[in-house]
């Protein structure tokens, strides 16, 4: 799994049908620190998250149709699946 | 998934039957600010999408069977959708601005 940070979400009219209906996050990966990476990917969204929201984000199809809990979407491959409340770590010196 | 801007298609005649009737477009990969992230790849279009649109991609053994009209597709890419728009914190960004 990956923390993420939400940036943003995507309209999209024209789709392909197994992603009618789920909100599409726009979501930056962290390290636990909370310093975001280059770069960002998009997930479908699993847990009523929003912008501004640390995910935890599965980048692998079987949990994914498990996290949206329908078997048929076999196209789905990276779903956010957590909010992440706090992250503790031991000072690294 | 990833967004991606469309910049081309690819004509391939001698090809795997499955493949047949499935339109092939190559995809620049972009971050959420429109930067370019990443080489071009080839993907193959179940969104009826076309040279200049936005669109998100999904990569990976979930693409081969994004193909609505046969179970599976030996390919690693797959246009899943048209963006409309993408909003973030900077602001809404409406497809069409490049």
């Amino acid at each position: 799994m990956i923390i993420a940070q939400v940036v943003g979400t995507v309209v999209s009219t024209e789709k392909h049908p197994q992603y009618r209906g789920y909100k599409i996050l726009v979501v930056q990966p962290i390290d636990p620190l909370g310093k975001p990476s280059k770069g960002s990917f998009l997930a479908l969204d699993g847990v009523q998250a929003g912008v501004g929201d640390r995910v935890l984000v599965v980048d692998e199809g079987g949990s994914a149709r498990s996290v949206l809990g329908d078997e048929r979407l076999v196209t789905v491959r990276t779903v956010a699946c957590g909010i992440v409340d706090r992250i503790d770590v031991e000072n690294k010196k | 998934m990833k967004l991606g801007r469309v910049f081309g298609t690819v004509v391939s005649t001698n090809k795997l039957e499955s493949l047949e009737g499935l339109k092939l477009l190559l995809v620049q990969p972009l971050d959420e600010k429109g930067a370019e992230a990443g080489a071009a790849i080839v993907a193959f279009d179940v969104a009826r999408a076309g040279e200049g649109d936005l669109v998100f991609f999904e990569a990976g053994k979930e693409a081969a069977q994004a193909n609505p009209n046969g179970w599976f597709n030996p390919a690693d890419a797959a246009i899943i959708g048209i963006v409309d728009s993408v909003n973030v914190a900077e602001g809404v960004r409406k497809a069409g601005a490049r």
